[in-house]
């Protein structure tokens, strides 16, 4: 004891506390959002940049046009260096007001998504930690380039500064705007693994292209092959709504935050102003289930109060469940028009299903299947998953829907076999998807979540089964009338032999016109 | 002699049933319409056991086989070409075996997968036309031999009228297609004598006793093909010789009396194979104890055996019935080789004479 406790008080005299900024957290654990290796760091750079881009786009109603160019960047001696690359986005988005450019890229936290509103981004985190990684394996600052389609384009040459998380921002200049351009240009330099990470960014460009059809994006690689994904459509989804958080999803802290900014005098007021779907009767049936005064001043909200009000909203049943508008589904036709360009199956079903919630958070699950054409066949199904028309491609293993495939064992009585050409479509959209890791790259055990995916697979798996059933039959009319065409012209041969006297062989086209007649009727 | 003349017209009988096959599916064809065939249904619930004639008959079942039909295509073409095959074999007097059938049938396209295949539409083409496979000129391979006074002219090509008596050589003649198509002449023998062992039968021969008892004697290596079992059926009702059958003790050796008597289910659809006057003379299973003959246990596969004859329709008389309970009581079975036990022409000077009295 005595030796222990001797060792505890030196250890901590020596110890020296500190605070760390987020840039400096996310620097010291950069794997947590998919930044652990050059293969993997230049897929996240990549793709959060997309990310932002796409993002940029939709929420102004703006048809996306996006060009991505990787190149090897030239050494200090003009070699190139094998590891080293440029990594430039050039979007057509809303462009950024020059004032938030520098704390938009960085700063690590900042952001305009920490709202209830679908978004592919939630953690304003991930544009910034592509940046950040470049800053520290190449020491070189980031170019941007940011235009509202006014007079002036802004670039901003920047870094971060780690330790204080803040912008450094080394370089300024406006530009005249001729053409009116709107958009946003970063550029950078980062140390990666192409030839490694080759499939893998092609493969999430492949099923961006596939969840966000209107979308047009060309990407050059360093050995200068394009490749463009063009868009088919010009519709786009409705773009999602800002709602007011859910009772459901509240929890002390968000409570806290709304009564600092809060204008009401008493809870009524409160509590119908602040939450979704929540009015003046519902409010009186809570607070008086909640005991908690009506005309009390929230200000005056003891942390009891607080801590309560919290508990008896989640187990409250009178609140109406969170409705759909802040979530911007793709849409059962824009989802079969991205698969259909980039498999081009021979059949495709896709299912919307209802919006659901869990713990307060709206979402909706669109569930698509798709056969035959150049829909890869592996043993077991292949299995897009998508959250906030986000691909996701690592740790699939993971995934609800990846165990939900797993856990269904009667395909049988679909006639759907795993080995066969199909692919499963799972798109989740919510303001908050589940994700298990910073990552981004699968989806928690929601049971809500869970029993939503489940129906929807079963539902478009029939589709697929019916559809698979009449090709079996046209295929076996096809076998049939084959077979037919096979063998009739050996008997009437064969009869014509057996005859005592030689005779000319009679035709037997008569016999399999009719035969064609009848399958043709059936079907 | 018009006994002669029965081969000869059975020939031209056969040419013209194929001749009004072909004839019939080839106007079919011309009036637009699907060929179909009749064909007797080979299934057990169309086979029956007839009390009075003591053989197998088909009953009034029939299928019928249409080109119409996508699972009975195949078959149908497969039935036409063997048709068409037998035409060709009888018009040219050759013969054919089963299993030449199924390799002749790839040079005309027409697949089977195994011989079984061929074998079956043979006997579908048996049925349909109330023929059998050596009128087609189709023969199994042979195996059985015959040995003994008789007789025969041969009606095959190049050996046309020539005659030929059945002890012309020490080991037997084969029961081929040329034996099964010749004209029974005259023999001296008084009886027929079929046995199931080679060695035995070549054992009755060196004994000579085919000249002691006035036997022709009839090797049936096994369960006898059915030209053996024709043949034996045309010496008893052509020739009107009593026939005696001479098997081991052993629900098999009973089983091949009992074909050679009461024909099999599996012929039933033909007549003429069967002969009901045979007599099966041994080896009894209570031989066994009244010879002191050697003798093993019964297997289990033997008392299965034993026990399904004890439901056939074909075994609940005399003189099987009391056989099959003797052996399943006495366990036990025995060979005629067992015989040499005694000396080799045990058989010839006490056996046969007690059994033949």
């Amino acid at each position: 004891m005595a030796i222990s406790k001797s060792y505890t008080e030196k250890s901590s005299e020596n110890e020296t506390f500190m605070a760390i900024s987020p840039a400096d957290f996310f620097y010291r654990n950069r794997d947590i959002a998919g930044f652990n290796n050059p293969t993997r760091a230049i897929y996240s750079a990549l793709r959060e940049l997309v990310e932002n881009s796409l993002d940029a786009c939709e929420l102004y109603g703006i048809p996306p046009k996006i060009l991505l160019r990787l190149s090897f960047r030239p050494g200090e001696n003009g070699e190139m260096m094998g590891s080293t690359y440029l990594l430039k986005i050039m979007d057509n988005g809303s462009g950024i007001p020059q004032e938030y450019i520098p704390s938009a890229f960085g700063q690590i936290l900042f952001g305009s998504k920490y709202k209830l509103r679908q978004v592919r981004g939630t953690f304003g985190l991930g544009g910034k930690m592509a940046i950040l990684y470049g800053q520290i394996t190449t020491n070189s600052t980031a170019r941007i380039l940011s235009s509202l389609g006014k007079r002036e384009i802004y670039e901003f040459n920047l870094r971060i500064d780690i330790q204080n998380n803040k912008p450094e921002i080394l370089g300024r200049r406006v530009l005249e705007n001729k053409n009116h351009w709107r958009g946003t240009i970063v550029e950078f330099a980062l140390d990666g693994d192409y030839p490694r990470a080759m499939p893998k960014i092609l493969e999430y460009l492949k099923q961006t292209a596939m969840v966000n059809p209107y979308a047009e994006i060309t990407f050059i690689d360093p050995k200068g092959r394009l490749y463009r994904f063009e868009s088919v459509t010009l519709k786009m989804p409705e773009p999602p709504k800002e709602v007011l958080p859910h009772p459901y999803g509240c929890d002390v802290e968000t409570i806290r935050r709304i009564i600092n900014l809060t204008t009401c005098h008493n809870m009524l007021r409160f509590m119908s102003t602040h939450f979704h779907r929540v009015g003046k009767k519902t409010s009186k049936r809570f607070l008086d289930y909640a005991s908690i005064d009506s005309t009390l001043n929230p200000q005056k909200l003891s942390s009891d109060e607080i801590v309560r009000i919290v508990q008896k909203m989640k187990s409250y049943t009178g609140f109406l469940p969170p409705d759909a508008s802040c979530l911007s589904p793709l849409g059962t036709e824009l989802l079969e028009a991205g698969i259909m360009k980039e498999l081009e199956p021979e059949f495709v079903y896709i299912e919307q299903r209802n919006p659901s919630a869990y713990s307060g958070f709206p979402f909706i699950i669109e569930v698509g299947v798709a056969y035959g054409g150049n829909t890869p066949s592996n043993s077991n199904f292949t299995l897009y998953r998508f959250a906030n028309k986000i691909p996701l491609l690592y740790d699939e293993a993971s995934d609800v829907s990846r165990r939900i495939l797993n856990e269904k064992k009667d395909w049988k009585r679909y006639k759907i076999r795993p080995d066969m050409p199909i692919a499963f479509f799972i798109h989740v959209c919510s303001t908050k998807v589940p994700y298990k890791t910073v990552g981004k790259e699968y989806i928690a055990d929601r049971p809500e979540l869970e029993k939503e995916i489940r129906n929807g697979v079963n539902s478009v798996s029939r589709r697929l089964s019916r559809f698979l059933s009449k090709q079996i039959n046209i295929e076996h009319e096809r076998r049939r009338l084959n077979l037919f065409k096979l063998y009739l012209p050996k008997i009437a041969q064969f009869s014509t032999d057996l005859l005592p006297r030689k005779r000319k062989v009679p035709d037997v086209n008569p016999l399999l016109d009719s035969l064609r007649r009848s399958y043709e009727e059936n079907a | 002699m018009p006994r002669k003349q029965s081969i000869k017209t059975r020939k031209q009988q056969t040419v013209k049933t194929l001749e009004a096959l072909g004839t019939k599916i080839y106007s079919e064809i011309v009036h637009k319409q699907f060929p179909s065939i009749d064909i007797p249904s080979r299934s057990t619930s169309n086979i029956h056991y007839e009390e009075a004639s003591r053989h197998y008959v088909i009953g009034d079942k029939s299928v019928n086989r249409s080109s119409r039909n996508i699972r009975h295509i195949r078959p149908f073409t497969q039935l036409v070409w063997t048709a068409s095959f037998a035409h060709t074999l009888c018009k040219s007097k050759k013969t054919s075996t089963l299993r030449d059938v199924f390799y002749s049938a790839q040079a005309f396209d027409i697949h089977f997968k195994d011989q079984k295949e061929s074998d079956h539409i043979i006997t579908d083409l048996e049925a349909a036309l109330d023929l059998s496979r050596e009128d087609f000129n189709v023969f199994p391979e042979e195996r059985s031999q015959i040995f003994g006074d008789l007789t025969i002219e041969y009606t095959v090509p190049g050996y046309q009228g020539k005659q030929v008596n059945l002890t012309m050589h020490p080991d037997g003649l084969a029961i081929g297609p040329a034996l099964t198509t010749a004209e029974l002449i005259k023999t001296k023998a008084n009886k027929v004598i079929v046995i199931e062992k080679g060695a035995m039968f070549t054992r009755l021969i060196e004994e000579q006793a085919y000249r002691k008892f006035k036997a022709i004697l009839v090797h049936t290596a096994g369960q006898p093909p059915r030209a053996t079992r024709r043949l034996v059926r045309r010496l008893n009702t052509e020739l009107n010789l009593p026939v005696y059958v001479f098997c081991d003790a052993d629900p098999w050796g009973m089983a091949i009396a009992i074909t050679i008597i009461c024909g099999s289910a599996n012929a039933a659809h033909l007549k003429d194979l069967a002969t009901p006057e045979a007599k099966w003379m041994g080896l009894y299973s209570s031989d066994i104890p009244k010879y002191k003959l050697p003798s093993n246990k019964l297997s289990n596969i033997d008392i299965k055996r034993l026990q399904d004859m004890m439901k056939d329709p074909r075994c609940k008389e005399k003189p099987w019935r009391p056989q099959i309970e003797h052996f399943l009581k006495q366990k036990r079975k025995c060979e005629l080789e067992a015989f040499s036990r005694y000396g080799l022409d045990y058989v010839v000077t006490t056996y046969l004479p007690e059994k033949l009295m």
